[in-house]
Order: C-alpha cells, then structure tokens, then sequence
C-alpha cells in the first residue's frame, strides 16, 4: 500500500517569507510571534522607565533646588566605575533602542494585520476588544509625536525662549503655564495611560507569562500602572495652571550658578 | 412555548470567489421560534426555490455544533448572540418579531467567499497539515493507562481539542488572526505525553504556517468570545510561549 501525501493547496499567503533570512537569534524577530515578543519585552522597558520618570518628576513638589540636585545625581549615577553621565548615557541609549523596537514590531505587524483582514460591510459587534484596546494604533503615534515635543520643549528647550539648562522647575513652569501646552500634556499623557492599560495587560500573553492561579491579577496591575501614571503625569500641568508650581520667571539654579562663579573670581 | 415571527433578513450573495458581492434583503415570515438558525434558512431558500430563485449558499453537515462546519456572522457578531454555541445552535427563539438580521459569511484575506456565506477555509487545514498530528506506530490499540496522564493536564488538553475548526475566532478577530484556533491545535498535543515526541517542531511550524496566512493578535480577547466551544486565550499565552522555546531548543538540536 502506498501512503500518499499531498499538501493542502490553499489561498496565496498574505505574508511573503523574509527575503533575507537573519542569523539566530535575529531570525526571532523576523517572526510575527517573536515580533510580539519584542514588543512585550520593549514595552516592559519602556514601562519601567515611565514609572520611574514619573516618581523622580514628583521631586518638583519638594522646589526647585532639589529636584534640580535629582536631576544632578542622575548624571552622577554610577560615577565610581565609569565617567560621569556615562551609565545615564547607557540606559538613553537602551530606551532609545527598545523604543525603535518597539515602533518598528508595531508597525510591521499592523501592516500584516492590515493585509490580513477583510472588513465587514454590515458592521461588527466588540464583545471583548475594549476602547484602549481598539486605539492602541492611535495612542501610539499621539506618544511618539509628543514624546518629540516633550523632548524638544524640556530637554532641548527650542520652544522655551527662557529654557535655562539644568533647572527642571523653572523650565517646567515656564512651559505648562501656557494654556495650550498643560491641554497638550493632559492630552498626550491620557493617550498614555490608555496605551499603558492595554499593553500592560497584553504583554503578559505576548511573552507567555500565563498561570490561571495569577491570571485575574493582570487587570489590576494593568488598570493600577495605567492609573498611577495618569494621577502622577496629569498632576504636573494641573499644578503649574493652579499655581503651586511657579517660580514667577526667575530660575534658582541659574542664579546660584552665577552666585558660584562669583565666588570663584572673589578668590 | 412556540411562537411564529416575522424577520427582515440582509444577506450577503455573491456569485463567486471574483464576483462582486451585495446586499439583499428577504422577507423570512411565519419563522417557528422553535426552527434552528439553519433551519431558518432552508425554509427561506424553498421559498426562494418555489420562487424560481437562486437559493443562498451556505454550509453546515453535523448541526449539533460538533463538526465546525457552519459559521455565519450574524448581526456583526461570530456565531451569532449566543454565547458558547455554533451557529446550527442558535435558535430563532434568540430573536424577536419584526428584528433584521444582517448576515455575513466570515471575512478575512485568507478566506476568500466561495459563493454567497460559504468561504475557503483551506488555509486552516495548512497550519493543521504543518503539525497538527502526533506519528505513532498503528496496530493493536495500545493498554488504557499505559500512558499516566493528570487528571488535570488531561482536562486542560481537552478543553484546547474541543476546538471544531470552524473559523469564528479569524472571523471575530479584528486582526483576522487565527492565534486562537492554532493555540488550540497547538496546545491540545504539546499539554499531553502523546505530544511531546514533535513538540517543538509541531510549534515552529504551525506558528509559521499560520503567520503566513494570518494576522498578529493584539489581544483583544474577541476570538475567546466569538469561540463555540468557549476555548481561552489562555493557550495563546501558552504557544507564545512554546515557540519562543522552540526556537531555542530547535537549534540546540539542529546543532
């Protein structure tokens, strides 16, 4: 008797095989699953360093100098072995990285999700998929585009004619006193929180942490982590408009810098 | 308590796989609330038939909801209202006199319409074909409990092998990914000591079978919702997590 195999004929793939296939482990990548992997192991990198961005910004409630001396200490990390700013230098570099990583699987694979699905002319019923879920492709780009601001408004300072290098409270308050930028920060960092309640929960199957005694923990810690960053993050423009962070345009570190160089020709 | 009601049904019709599909709307009167979905629908093509028309193409075999074969988006939703049950399930006592009812065949890329509700399913049988099997030796049937299996693992691969095949979770996915159904193929092996042989390349290329025609899922949860058989995503996680091993343990092997 002869046992016949024949291979199922089917429509044509909506995905074409890579047409040059990585070394292992990049082949991983290459990948929709692995794909979702990074993007899990990206996000949690990215989440890590929004909890902690958070809790150091709240250091603006103690006043100028000291969150002025946090930011300092921040370019001191890690001083004993290497030369200053340089581990601050190595964790940018890896936030730089996971964030491209985490864009490109993002865009990739809603290119194949797009290229995958039919829509339905009568309409469609969400059961389970809720809003966060359903706009992650909207919230997304809203961060990264504000995330470009964010940078350029209080790192590079090219939309602050009083930036002053080095003080985190005065341009802080600078800043969000204008009216359209605290509705430009609440804006972008609700999309945040949004984003942040369906990847949390998502990256836990993305990345197969999966155990059913733990599994109802998931929501919470999603619909925490969403919560906390939105108290923490909204707080900041809310404040500086209600006027418990103003240091009425004239910057402490700055004159203290001038104070110390004054010193300096004294003797 | 039987009851007869009169519905407005939109159904899609389409000629053939290149043809261009529309709309069309029939008046389905005198339905028994006691008729199946189906059933509703075979007395709506006699009408059609007396009437000289072209009936509407759809499928179904077992309509007992075990053979996976009907599927039909009823109203925007997989299977229709109801939750847990395949199509051939659902009964017209789920709808009231005077409702519409818009119903769809499934949509995706990868299932193209053959003819009205019935589409191409073949690629499901592609990502089955890549691994969704154990090789043992045929012959004498082996000894009851000669392979020890938990009462629990036993359980968990039964809940993934309830998976009939039938396509709802593609169809309510808003990424057409068929992540649920490969999971289920997947997990319902790679759970039992039966599986563990072609463990690992069953989960390769399975998974990369079913990149190839589907979606990414972005874990929505609608597939566990639309599922006839209520199958969770639970054992997405799980196969995630298999071929990320398997792409380890692979190479470790291949050397």
């Amino acid at each position: 008797m002869v046992q016949s195999m024949t291979r199922v004929s089917t429509p044509p793939p909506v995905r074409s095989e890579p047409k040059i296939k990585l070394p292992w482990p990049l082949s991983i990548y290459q990948t929709a699953v692995g794909k979702k992997w990074v993007m899990g192991l990206t996000g949690a990198a990215l989440l890590g360093f929004i909890v902690v961005h958070m809790i150091g910004n709240l250091h603006l409630y103690e006043g100028p100098l000291e969150i002025h001396e946090y930011a300092e200490t921040l370019r001191d990390l890690g001083t004993k072995l290497l030369p200053r700013t340089w581990l601050l230098w190595i964790m940018r570099i890896g936030l730089i990285i996971a964030f491209a990583l985490h864009i490109h699987s993002a865009y990739s694979l809603s290119r194949m999700s797009l290229a995958a699905d039919q829509r339905y002319p009568g309409g469609r019923n969400y059961i389970a998929a809720n809003f966060a879920s359903r706009t992650m492709r909207w919230t997304g780009p809203i961060i990264g585009l504000y995330l470009f601001y964010h940078l350029a408004d209080l790192t590079w300072g090219w939309f602050n004619p009083d930036f002053v290098r080095g003080d985190p409270y005065h341009n802080v308050s600078e800043s969000l006193s204008s009216i359209p930028v605290a509705i430009l920060y609440i804006v972008a960092n609700t999309a945040l929180a949004v984003h942040i309640f369906h990847g949390t929960w998502s990256m836990f199957q993305s990345l197969g942490v999966n155990s059913p005694r733990y599994n109802h923990l998931r929501r919470y810690l999603a619909a925490g982590l969403a919560g906390i960053i939105l108290v923490g993050n909204l707080s900041f423009p809310i404040f500086v408009q209600a006027g418990v962070i103003d240091d009425n345009g004239r910057s402490v570190v700055e004159e203290l810098q001038q104070n110390s160089a004054a010193e300096g020709e004294d003797h | 308590m039987s009851a007869e009601i009169n519905l407005t049904l939109k159904v899609w019709r389409q000629a053939g796989p290149s043809a261009e599909g529309r709309f069309v709307t029939y008046e389905a009167d005198g339905i028994s609330t006691d008729a199946s979905f189906l059933e509703m629908l075979d007395i709506v093509n006699e009408r059609l038939i007396e009437a000289g028309d072209e009936p509407i193409v759809f499928e179904s075999d077992c309509r007992e909801g075990i053979c996976g074969t009907c599927g039909l988006m009823i109203n925007g939703q997989a299977h229709g209202p109801q939750k847990g049950t395949a199509t051939c399930q659902l009964h017209m006592r789920s709808f009231s006199d005077g409702d519409h009812i818009v119903i769809e065949p499934w949509r995706a890329t990868s299932f193209p319409v053959l003819r009205d509700l019935a589409v191409d399913r073949r690629a499901m049988d592609a990502i089955i074909g890549a691994g969704g099997y154990i090789s043992v030796n045929t012959g004498a049937a082996p000894d009851a409990n000669l392979t020890p299996v938990p009462k629990e693992t036993a359980d968990t691969a039964f809940d993934a092998a309830a998976c009939i095949g039938c396509g709802a979770c593609v169809a309510a996915c808003p990424n057409s990914a068929a992540q649920l159904f490969t999971a289920a193929k997947v997990q319902h092996l790679n759970l039992l000591p039966q599986g563990q042989a072609q463990r690992w390349a069953r989960t390769e290329a399975m998974v990369e079978t079913m990149e190839a025609f589907f979606g990414s899922c972005t874990n929505h949860g609608e597939c566990e919702e639309a599922c006839p058989k209520e199958i969770p995503i639970d054992f997405i996680a799980w196969t995630n997590r298999d071929y990320i091993k398997a792409k380890v343990k692979n190479r470790k092997l291949a050397g």
